[in-house]
């Protein structure tokens, strides 16, 4: 079975959540992420994990280490979403407006 | 068309839901009805290029509204409302969802809460909207279903519209 992975996906977890604005900040290595949480760094790696599958953050290698760094690109793509949501609602009401004034009008 | 009116369109992406204020320039006996009633429903719920079609509604505490959204190639979506709780004239809740044409329910796509808010205030009438989703891969999958596709078309022809309402 396929998993399907993407933005909506990565943002629904808190962790991962609080994943992102950390390394919103600066690049970091696994082991400097998994120190904010509680949780086992084998859970923060899986976090990572999905989140790097939801192409919200990449890897680069820098000397010895490994950094994780987010891209911002991708966290626009949910903004740009919504905006086609909202308007759908703008439409609406414009149309719910002239019926509206439609209606007053009849009623002189 | 008044661009006076406040829009406000907020979202939380943690709680999963999106808050949505809009006045009205009319007072909240039309308002209500316009959002109560088929015949004022089917009027403007769709938005354009889409029409929208009653097949049925039972505006009480577990009763629903049936209706169909048509796209101009004369796709249908079937959806549905089941009303939760209502407050005449001041609010109402209730679960939406897409089904087929004798309503059974469409289990795809997880189901939004609704609660819509009335208030008037001398001369005007604000609704308050609160839709809680499970994901927001729900309203993607909505969005992807056409709507995208037919706002632009939608909105010169409200242009159109307006150009003709004002001679």
């Amino acid at each position: 079975m396929e998993i399907r992975r993407d933005i909506f996906q990565a943002i629904a977890d808190p962790t991962r959540r609080a994943i992102i604005t950390l390394i919103a900040l600066q690049a970091m290595t696994p082991n400097a992420i998994a120190e904010h949480f509680d949780s086992s760094r084998q859970a923060v790696s899986k976090h990572l994990q999905i989140l790097t599958e939801c192409e919200l953050v990449t890897q680069k290698q820098q000397g010895r280490e490994i950094y994780y760094q987010l891209e911002v690109n991708k966290m626009k793509e949910i903004d740009k979403w919504l905006e086609q949501f909202r308007k759908i609602w703008e439409t609406r009401f414009n149309q719910l407006d002239n019926l509206l004034e439609t209606i007053k009008k009849q009623k002189k | 068309m008044n661009s006076n009116l406040l829009f406000d369109f907020t979202v939380n992406k943690e709680k999963k839901t999106i808050h949505i204020k809009r006045e009205f320039d009319s007072n909240l006996e039309l308002v209500w009805q316009a959002w109560t009633t088929a015949e004022l429903l089917d009027q403007w719920w769709a938005p354009k290029p889409f029409q929208n079609k009653t097949k049925s509604l039972d505006f009480k505490k577990g009763g629903m509204w049936h209706y169909a959204m048509i796209s101009p190639e004369s796709e249908t979506h079937w959806c549905r409302f089941d009303y939760q709780d209502i407050d005449v004239k001041k609010s109402f809740s209730g679960l939406d969802a897409f089904c087929d044409e004798n309503g059974n329910i469409n289990t795809d796509f997880s189901r939004m809460l609704w609660q819509n808010i009335f208030s008037e205030t001398p001369d005007r009438t604000t609704v308050n909207i609160t839709i809680s989703v499970d994901t927001f891969e729900t309203l993607e999958k909505i969005i992807a279903m056409g709507f995208k596709e037919g706002f632009t078309m939608g909105l010169q022809q409200l242009d159109e519209l307006l150009l003709i309402l004002k001679r």
